[in-house]
């Protein structure tokens, strides 16, 4: 509408001229510090659970698997196409609805399902996150619709923090349309500065980490 | 300053119990922030903040270059740049948009800039309905209210008030417990999430080299914003740009934690164009509105371009003694706090509250939790004068100009400055404004003197000025 | 190298607190340091500069830079006096190189008082003794402009006889803030009585500040509030025997 406009207008009021190159911008800060396997899977566990989420740590599939199995007991759960699911055996839990490819489908689930599970593409040791980018193996909603999250990632997947999943993943926009990362329960403080958790997301968060 | 300024200013002084509620909620606000910022905890905060500033410097000293990269990666990921000078060409570009599309059903997540450019208001007259959607938004769009706070939108409201608004606006019975309240709305906006053909989201980041937009949040409102709906508008000030996705490294570490003292918030959304091939869900179309509506103005303005590095975090708001104080419905624009202090009278004229620019006072806070280093104080001070040099051209307030041009004539004159001190004190009431406290007439010739002396006591004068007591040393 | 300093009283000490300049040249001819008070001086043009009046400001200044001119070293019990010198005269006088150069020459010799006992006098122990239990408020000028926030804390840790109790918050304005005291004085008011009730909760009998304008805020409210409690300024402190 009015592109020319406005970047004349953007233009005229820094001095510069059309395609004028800028002076190199500074370099982006990216410092990668030094951590231990065990150190940031305890770092992602604790993070979690400062914020209120349930965390297992798994020996090994087999044990997820049987977590899972206890925590989705007596619930709807609906599970992504994670291959990592499938290959813990979580996918194919009794009661576990997947494999499920078609939009609506899979929205309809989700917003009546107790529970959503999925994998996690990273996790974040220094701030409790799991990073999720959207896919045919994950979808937005399966993590954002039930009310409760159960996300089951193997420790090899467990990053330091922001800094190595920039480093990693300079470019996420190459890979998906969206990348999440998500820090804890859905939350609010809106009314009086009290704490509520689930108001939009789940209100309950669980992180497996297998290894 | 205006009626209505100091009008509002005076009903939040005078209200104790929303004095309470604001101080204590920003108080919260402001120490988890120094938690969370702490050098024990993030040691390379100054550091971080520094690099930001730079980076928000270079983006805005050459925002045409980014803004064409960012459309470029827009496009190349199937999305859509719509440029617009002003809050009608964002609405109308909705509008068109919604006919075409056929939508009647918008939801939005929180966004300040379309609370600046009205376009709830605008989006009304025309049968489409837009939801706000986060809690905070959701409450004051059925009380008809504006935000409150940058980050905290219902801070000055309490749960009664909220039962009030709700059982009138959503017909529910009366529910006063606040996890409740909370329900009734998750139930009611899930409807809403999922019936909704347009998301309106903002964007706290327009990312250049990926033609990315990154949302920050708490609730799950702008996730469902962004992948419930076919179609994603996303509404940003131009100046929301950064250059690479890896800077995000440095302004999500400094966002959270000097807002709301999180190191980072619940969900941190990368966006960038429609679903691709095989994505199962989220929107299909992706528009970015970038809109100018007064911001190449301030970029004009050398030493006030910085008021444009804001992120929104809201940090200046809750560390503001006077911003604590007055709360945020004093301010004569949508936003407040010291940032509204600064970007208020430069998208408005000076001329709009020309005593904003003076209620502060000059104490630097804001400045030194700002994680983008904007210098507030710097561009208050300018702005002051250029208040004054407007007011001086229209031969506005005539006496206060005379009174410092006195000042000034003194001041470069020390005996005659000497002399007029001698004199003050020798009609210098004594006990505590005395007799001038008793000759009303007196005291409107003194408005000074009469302003001070309604909140606290005067110093006695000194029997001897020090130059005096000096050359008796 | 003599051992001069100039003394910069500020107008506010001028005229209404004449014992904080006296107690200031006291401490400093106790340290060693010959003192002198050239009779021009007036005013560093803030209450211009502050209110927007930036031409007057200037006019204050430049007389500023002349009475000043062959000063060695300036001593300033004030904190936004000092920094008005050393921080904003650059921006006052930005378009007119001749005084800026001025300016720069004269901004290293500007002293706020108790930085000027630490880094050039370098004296943390000035035999002060004063029996008392007293609180400290952090001007804001100094603490965010000049950096001013252990320095005088060492001050009187040295001091015999004295207890000193922080205040919680610490570092919140009084609500001087010049001009902005009359201009929004219910605001300023309020802002004086938050900052009284953090001091009334340490149970120290006096306020201890660098800035006399805070003081005389600070001052004003609390006798307004029927409380006993006293400010005194740290070079009447540190002046005390």
């Amino acid at each position: 509408m009015s592109r020319d406009h406005v970047l004349h207008r953007v233009r005229t009021a820094l001095g510069r001229g059309v395609g004028q190159e800028p002076p190199p911008a500074p370099p982006a800060r990216i410092r990668i510090p030094e951590v231990e396997m065990e150190a940031r899977v305890a770092g992602l566990l604790a993070g979690v659970a400062a914020l209120a989420g349930k965390t297992h740590r798994a020996a090994t599939p087999e044990d997820a698997r049987q977590y899972v199995a206890e925590a989705i007991a007596g619930k709807t759960a609906v599970a992504s196409n994670a291959p990592y699911l499938a290959e813990c055996g979580i996918a194919s839990l009794p009661g576990v609805r997947t494999g499920v490819t078609g939009k609506d489908e899979l929205r309809e689930l989700c917003a009546t399902c107790d529970v959503g599970i999925t994998s996690a593409d990273y996790g974040l040791a220094d701030t409790g996150t799991l990073v999720m980018l959207s896919s045919p193996r994950e979808a937005r909603m399966v993590s954002l619709l039930p009310p409760m999250h159960i996300a089951v990632l193997p420790r090899e997947r467990i990053l330091t923090g922001l800094d190595e999943l920039f480093s990693l993943l300079p470019h996420p926009a190459e890979q998906t349309s969206s990348m999440v990362l998500i820090t804890g329960p859905s939350r609010t403080a809106d009314i009086e500065q009290i704490l509520v958790r689930g108001v939009h997301g789940p209100g309950q968060i669980t992180i497996v980490v297998v290894g | 300053m205006s009626v209505q300024f100091d009008q509002k200013i005076h009903e939040t002084l005078s209200n104790a119990n929303l004095q309470l509620a604001v101080y204590t909620a920003t108080g919260r606000l402001k120490d988890k922030r120094i938690e969370t910022v702490a050098a024990s905890v993030l040691p390379d905060y100054q550091e971080l903040r520094t690099q930001a500033n730079a980076l928000k410097k270079h983006t805005l000293d050459n925002l045409d270059y980014y803004l064409e990269q960012f459309e470029r990666n827009v496009e190349a990921h199937g999305g859509k740049v719509v440029f617009c000078k002003d809050g009608t060409e964002v609405a109308d570009f909705v509008l068109s948009l919604a006919k075409q599309k056929q939508a009647h059903l918008i939801v939005k997540s929180k966004s300040m800039t379309t609370e600046e450019l009205d376009l709830n208001e605008r989006l009304e007259h025309h049968q489409l309905e837009a939801v706000e959607t986060d809690l905070g938004e959701y409450i004051m769009q059925l009380a008809h209210q504006r935000p409150y706070h940058i980050v905290a939108p219902a801070l000055h409201l309490t749960r009664f008030d909220v039962a009030e608004v709700f059982t009138r606006k959503l017909g529910v019975p009366e529910e006063t417990v606040i996890e409740k309240q909370t329900m009734i709305a998750r139930a009611k906006l899930r409807e809403k999430f999922l019936a909704a053909d347009i998301g309106i989201s903002g964007a706290n980041f327009l990312v250049a080299d990926s033609g990315a937009v990154v949302l920050v949040e708490n609730e799950g409102n702008a996730r469902l914003t962004t992948s419930a709906p076919r179609i994603h508008i996303a509404v940003a000030g131009i100046e929301k740009t950064i250059p690479r996705a890896q800077d995000l490294a440095t302004f999500l570490k400094l966002l959270g934690r000097s807002g709301t003292g999180q190191p980072l918030t619940v969900y941190t959304s990368f966006l960038s164009g429609p679903r691709r091939e095989g994505e199962i869900d989220g929107p299909e179309e992706f528009y970015v509105a970038l809109v100018d509506n007064g911001r190449t103005k301030l970029l004009a303005d050398r030493e006030k371009r910085q008021s444009l590095y804001c992120i929104r975090c809201g940090a200046c708001l809750n560390t503001c003694p006077v911003y604590r104080k007055i709360g945020g419905h004093a301010f004569p624009w949508v936003y407040s706090g010291p940032i509204g202090a600064i970007i208020t009278p430069q998208f408005m004229g000076t001329m709009h509250e020309p005593a904003l620019p003076f209620a502060s006072s000059l104490c630097g806070a804001c400045a030194e939790v700002c994680p983008v280093k904007i210098d507030i104080p710097k561009v208050l001070l300018e702005l002051r004068s250029e208040v004054k040099k407007t007011e001086t051209r229209e031969k506005l307030n005539r006496w206060e100009k005379l009174g410092f041009q006195i000042f000034a004539w003194l001041m470069r004159h020390p005996r005659l400055y000497e002399m007029a001190g001698k004199m003050a004190s020798a009609v210098a009431p004594s006990d505590n404004g005395g007799w001038i406290r008793t000759a009303p007439g007196l005291m409107d010739l003194a408005p000074p003197m009469r302003a001070w002396l309604s909140q606290r006591d005067l110093p006695p004068p000194p029997a001897k000025s020090f130059r005096q007591m000096w050359r008796e040393r | 190298m003599g051992k001069r300093v100039s003394l910069f009283v500020t107008c506010i000490v001028d005229q209404l607190f004449p014992k904080v300049g006296i107690a200031m040249a006291d401490v400093l001819e106790r340290a060693g340091w010959s003192v002198d008070f050239p009779e021009a001086q007036t005013c560093c043009g803030q209450p211009a500069f502050n209110s927007g009046y930036r031409q007057e400001a200037r006019a204050v200044a430049r007389h500023f830079l002349d009475v000043f001119r062959d000063a060695e070293h300036i001593v300033v019990p004030s904190g936004s006096c000092a920094s008005m010198v050393s921080h904003h005269y650059a921006e006052l006088f930005h378009k007119d190189p001749e005084t800026l150069e001025r300016v720069h020459a004269l901004e290293p010799r500007v002293w706020e008082f108790s930085k000027f006992l630490l880094e050039v006098a370098q004296v943390d122990d000035v035999g002060a003794r004063l029996e008392d239990v007293v609180t400290y408020h952090d001007s804001c000028h100094a603490l965010r402009e000049l950096g001013i926030k252990t320095g005088p804390r060492r001050l009187l840790s040295h001091v015999r006889g004295l207890e000193l109790r922080e205040m919680t918050p610490a570092e919140e304005c009084c609500g001087f803030g010049g001009t902005f005291s009359v201009k929004f004085a219910e605001l300023s008011g309020a802002m004086a009585r938050t900052k009284i009730d953090a001091i009334l909760r340490t149970g120290a009998n006096t306020v201890v500040g660098v800035d006399s304008s805070c003081l005389m805020q600070i001052q004003g409210a609390l006798s307004r509030a029927g409380s006993t409690v006293r400010t005194l300024h740290l070079a009447e402190v540190l002046a005390s025997r």
